[in-house]
């Protein structure tokens, strides 16, 4: 059980966990909790589905799927940014307005598939060379599209954060807003960005598992794995590239309890179940008991900043 | 004296917030090449004002001119174009980046940034100024003295030729304000102005050319440094002739109430924190700690209240040995005390609750049964308003809304309300102006005559060696002196506060 | 500048109320507009709303069923707000509280009703206590983060109900159905005025919230923990000992909704016995300001929402998750509105004025 197939398998699970999380680091790294992460992948689950129903344009859904989920991280930003609302009752509503939107949405796509060629989009590619390494090649580089481009994304964005002034610039804002202000970074221009690019990244997560993983579409597609990115933001430390073990190794423990069926393990598939949610929190007392600066939250997360604070 | 033209002014400035009226037809100039004192009491508008110049705050009305041109500062981008920077008391640094990447927030770079280039330009800058920064060293690994200089070398590197300083001696050594008066020199040698917002007489004195006094919103006088001295501007600041001899009774008695032996403590990271603190106090004295900012009095206060872990050593209150009992049983036992930290706010006070349910906090231990009893505690708070002259729209009032002063008058009132034996405070005028460091003292001498002992942690030696009996001196942790404080002298005070021991112990 | 924002001062009790009127209105404006949308006219909507939510007897009744168990969790969860520990878990507790109650529902049904109901109470308590008390420990002796934790305890606990719903406790004479037996009628609530008696229960403990929260010592100390952890060491407040009673307590009182809903409404257990209440609690308890009377008031709108939803589900053809974007859309406007409380806007007219001749141009 424990074989190449598995190891594969894991990675896929862990895709969509990979862009959520990596959305949800930009937006933190912001200064922004936003739990909404649920409800804009459900976002771009919905939409993307639809628009790749309706369009059979593969690019066409996966854009729209990353714009839902933009515009649903927009009503957070100009909630906390413009507005300095309170933001974990505000992502929560996000989650509320995002289940219902996309359970509204979806009633009409149940059970409707895509069309042979949409899928056909999503088939596996090997890639030359890395992908012939014995065990590693078929593990890691024979992959959809969709995989590789998580990979890229998390290495761009670990490349724009710790390489590029705007990177630092956003470091600053999330650590220490006062301090990004003085320096005349825009810190209004900035949040909304980021948020929304974290939105639309969440979007992408969701999209994956309505177009690829599932790939019909369900109720609840989810299943909780927006609240797991959250964890998995705290987990990786805020770090792009730690995220990308992070998101494959939940992807394995999400598969473990199914894999494990009809095998001589005899406990049930629901107790398995169990399994990430359970990891999660263990790795996050973990965690906390190493605490140091490198692995500390963004100082400023969830303060709205304001000026003329006296 | 050069021939200084005026670089900066400041015309008819206004500024509200909501009914108060902070700054009042304000006017204010400074020259090129001058060192210039904005000095007030708390609440008089210095911060407030330079705040608008620095584009923290815009105006309600009136005009700024920078070289004679007027300017519009909305944002701190412009007061940075226009040539203004501001090095605040909190610093705008980023902890977890480096001293370069702090200097290189939100400065145009290109896409990647480029490290060797702006170091070279840097290095430039730091040998003309004479500043002395590690480029590569994380923020949160510098002390408070390196900060300040990384901030201003951020500052000029942006561009600012006239840098306004608040309260910048606050949290430095003697041997660090030296160094910053060098600075400031230096930028007055490269025809730079500074302005330096203080209530340090002594400062003032020492290191301005010009003084403008500001009181209750409005501009006072703007004097030569030559032609005034301390007993006049203290009285332009508060309005009134004030006398500013700090008044000392002699201590009660000979008897020991209190003693500290071997005392040591380990913080998380394991290092020693206090090292073999040993110290006796008298009934009725005034025992003063001087000492570098974090030597070990935060650790050493909290120590003696049962609020951090002592590794060894006894804490003998009345013949009993305190060492290792819980917070509550040392309240009990009659000692008290109170700390004011950096943000006045952050201990032993909450913020968003009023006086009474803050006075509830060190009371409702002795009310019998579940139920906090606010009556008791609200009479109390009415009593100790009337005491202390406290300045508030009511005891409802949330104590965030009052002022630094009054918000520590209520911590100090409390803490003596309950009639302590044993009475440690630490920076208790931290901030505050003469006036109230005045009242503070009386109230202080108060209590001595009671025969309350008292051990006073302050930053500011006049206070220490105008106030205190014997002033013991913590330096990394450990005592490197107890001296008489009648015969003590600043030099000998601070080469203690590095850590030469005294050879000679008094008393 | 064409616009700034400044703090403005405090603000009266009555203008903030008619701030979050406002806000409702806005909202039920904008969900008119959505609703036309959808051809259909909102007054219509609202109007049945109303009628399935209050219109008759038995609807009130309803109404009020739904909204106990909103009560008392944000009561609950208010608990540990005011400790600011963002205790996310109410839905994990009430499916722990529900399971222990439902343990001696199955097993102990022999038993004199009274005695039955009242062991199960506190099973109830107890569930929901240790499901509190975990994260309380972790968060108390090394910091560790409660928002997610909670979080994930609350999908383990459903699985754990899922698991005793597909396996151990499956009914045998149910058909193949997975769900678990019914409770026998000594295990059921009784009713008081045609609603069963978990109404008297909360309003017994919005009392004793409201006193604990207000007048206790150790509500007291709950309220100076979550405004200054240094202030409460320096106040002698034993720190770790608070956090864990908080969230005992915390914990506990959700856990006895899972009680109450397992033995008065559902009469079984089953994975959807929360019904997200765990969450809208949540909402709810900030709403209120986690001032009880305000909680109880926002718990009765909500439940007046919901069930007018559900109504027109039927009647409209309106899809069930209608009624979460309302619920969404009703959260931003309020959410939204209370910057006016705490902000002044102002806008520098010729600043605005030019701003738009020069665009124009």
């Amino acid at each position: 059980m424990i074989t190449v197939a598995f190891f594969k398998a894991a990675i896929i699970a862990g895709i969509p966990l990979l862009f959520a999380t990596l959305g949800e680091i930009i937006t933190e790294k912001s200064g922004h909790l936003n739990l909404g992460v649920e409800g804009m992948m459900l976002m771009g689950a919905v939409i993307g589905f639809q628009v790749g129903y309706t369009t059979n344009s593969p690019l066409l859904a996966l854009l729209f799927a990353a714009i839902a989920g933009a515009l649903g991280a927009l009503i957070y930003a100009f909630l906390t940014v413009s507005l300095r609302a309170n933001q974990v009752v505000s992502g929560l509503a996000l989650t509320i307005f995002g289940t219902g939107f996309a359970g509204f949405v979806g009633k009409s796509l149940m059970g409707m598939k895509m069309t042979d060629q949409f899928n056909y989009f999503f088939r596996d590619l090997k890639i030359p060379g890395l992908g012939d390494i014995p065990y590693l090649g078929e593990i890691f580089f024979n992959h959809d599209i969709f995989v590789y481009l998580g990979y890229v994304t998390a290495i761009v964005l670990g490349l724009y954060l710790y390489n590029t002034g705007k990177g630092l610039n956003l470091r600053a804002i999330g650590e220490n807003p006062a301090a990004a202000d003085a320096a005349s970074i825009p810190i209004t221009k900035y949040k909304y960005l980021h948020i929304l690019l974290g939105g639309a990244l969440c979007g992408l997560g969701g999209a994956y598992l309505s177009l690829v993983y599932v790939p019909v579409w369900q109720e609840n597609i989810t299943a909780g794995r927006g609240w797991i990115a959250v964890a998995l933001v705290i987990f990786s430390g805020w770090n792009p590239y730690k995220a990308i073990a992070g998101a494959f190794l939940f992807g394995g423990l999400d598969i473990i309890g199914f894999r494990l069926q009809g095998t001589a393990i005899a406990i049930s598939q629901y107790i398995f179940d169990m399994a990430p949610y359970v990891a999660t929190i263990v790795i996050l007392v973990l965690v906390s008991l190493r605490k140091s600066k490198k692995n500390a939250p963004p100082k400023a997360l969830s303060e709205p900043y304001f000026r003329e604070e006296r | 004296m050069a021939d200084r033209s005026i670089y900066v002014e400041m015309k008819d400035i206004t500024k509200r917030f909501g009914s108060v009226i902070a700054t009042d037809h304000m006017n204010f100039e400074v020259a090129k090449g001058e060192i210039h004192a904005l000095l007030g009491e708390n609440g008089a508008g210095k911060s407030t004002l330079m705040n608008m110049l620095s584009g923290i705050y815009i105006p309600d009305s009136g005009h700024i001119f920078i070289d004679g041109k007027e300017v519009r500062i909305t944002s701190p981008r412009d007061a940075l174009k226009a040539g203004v920077g501001m090095i605040h008391q909190h610093f705008k640094l980023v902890d977890v980046l480096t001293s370069l990447e702090n200097i290189l927030l939100g400065y145009k770079t290109g896409l990647f940034v480029r490290k060797k280039e702006q170091k070279i330009k840097l290095q430039q800058l730091m040998e003309k100024f004479q500043l002395d920064v590690d480029l590569d060293k994380y923020v949160y690994e510098m002390s408070v003295g390196e900060k300040q200089t990384l901030e201003i070398l951020k500052t000029i590197y942006r561009g600012a030729r006239i840098l306004i300083l608040d309260e910048p001696t606050a949290v430095l050594t003697p041997q660090e304000t030296n160094k910053l008066f060098k600075i400031m020199r230096r930028m007055k040698e490269q025809s730079c102005s500074v302005i330096f917002i203080s209530h340090k007489m002594n400062e003032v004195m020492e290191i301005a050319d010009r003084i403008t006094v500001l009181r209750k919103g409005k501009t006072i006088a703007t004097l030569e440094k030559e032609s005034t001295n301390p007993q006049e501007l203290t009285e332009l600041m508060v309005g009134r002739p004030v006398d500013l001899s700090i008044k000392r009774i002699p201590a009660l008695s000979d008897n020991i109430v209190f003693q500290v032996r071997n005392l040591s403590a380990v913080n998380e990271e394991k290092v020693e924190v206090l090292k073999n603190i040993s110290f006796d106090m008298y009934e009725g004295e005034i025992l003063g700690v001087a000492g570098i900012a974090g030597s070990g009095q935060k650790e050493l206060c909290e120590a003696l209240a049962g609020l951090y872990p002592i590794k060894q050593g006894e804490i003998i209150f009345k013949g009993e040995n305190l060492a290792g009992k819980s917070p509550k049983e040392f309240i009990t036992r009659g000692i008290s005390m109170s700390f004011i930290p950096e943000d006045r706010l952050g201990m032993g006070l909450v913020a968003n609750m009023d006086i009474v349910d803050n006075i509830l906090l060190k009371q409702y231990h002795h009310s019998k049964g579940i139920m906090v009893q606010r009556k008791p505690a609200a009479a109390k708070a009415k009593e100790i308003v009337k005491k202390l002259e406290i300045q508030t729209p009511g005891i409802k009032e949330p104590i965030k809304n009052l002022s630094g002063g009054n918000i520590q008058k209520v911590l100090l009132g409390r803490e003596l309300d309950s009639h302590p034996e044993l009475l440690i405070t630490a920076y208790p005028v931290r901030g505050l102006d003469i006036n109230t460091c005045l009242k503070i003292y009386d109230i202080l001498n108060e209590e001595k005559k009671r025969g309350v002992a008292i051990l006073y942690i302050a930053e500011d030696l006049d206070s220490l060696m105008g106030l205190c009996d014997r002033i013991m001196v913590i330096s990394n942790g450990e005592i490197t002196g107890i001296v008489d404080a009648r015969k003590a002298t600043k030099e000998q005070l601070g080469l203690m506060m590095l850590g030469n021991k005294e050879v000679h112990h008094a008393v | 500048m064409q616009f700034r924002i400044v703090i403005k001062s405090e603000i009266g009790k009555k203008k903030r109320v008619l701030i979050f009127l406002g806000s409702i209105i806005a909202a039920l404006i904008v969900s008119g507009l959505f609703l036309a949308f959808l051809n259909l006219n909102p007054f219509q909507v609202y109007i049945a709303m109303l009628q399935g939510s209050v219109g008759s007897v038995y609807r009130i009744e309803q109404t009020i069923i739904y909204a106990i168990p909103l009560i008392i969790t944000s009561l609950g969860v208010a608990i540990a707000f005011k400790m600011k520990f963002w205790n996310i878990g109410a839905e994990g507790q009430i499916l722990m509280g529900a399971f222990m109650a439902s343990y001696f529902a199955l097993n102990y049904s022999f038993l004199p009703r009274f005695i039955l109901l009242l062991i199960m109470f506190f099973a109830g308590f107890i569930g929901g206590a240790v499901w509190g008390i975990i994260p309380a420990f972790f968060r108390a002796k090394w910091g560790t983060n409660e928002t997610i934790i909670t979080l994930m305890m609350n999908y383990v606990a459903l699985k754990w109900v899922v698991y005793l719903q597909y396996g151990p406790w499956k009914d045998p004479n149910a058909f193949g159905f997975p769900k678990i037996a019914n409770f026998a009628k000594n295990a059921v609530l009784p009713e008081l005025f045609g609603v069963h008696i978990g109404w008297i229960i909360a309003v017994l403990l919005t009392i004793f919230v409201y006193f604990f929260l207000n007048r206790s010592k150790k509500g007291f100390e709950i309220a100076v923990l979550g405004e200054s952890v240094n202030t409460a060491r320096y106040a002698g407040i034993n720190i770790f000992r608070t956090i864990i009673f908080a969230m005992v307590l915390s914990g506990g009182i959700c856990g006895i909704v899972g009680f109450i809903e397992a033995s008065g409404v559902e009469q079984t257990l089953t994975k959807d016995i929360t019904g997200g209440v765990g969450y809208t609690a949540i909402i709810i308890a900030w709403l209120g300001a986690l001032k009880p009377q305000w909680m109880v008031l926002a718990s009765l709108l909500f439940a007046i929402l919901i069930q007018g939803s559900s109504y027109i589900q039927s009647a409209f053809g309106i899809s069930a998750y209608s009624a979460q974007l309302l619920e969404a859309i009703v959260l931003f406007f309020v959410l939204g509105s209370d910057f006016f409380t705490r902000y002044k806007l102002i806008i520098d007219w010729p600043s605005l004025l030019r701003r738009t001749k020069e665009n124009g141009k």
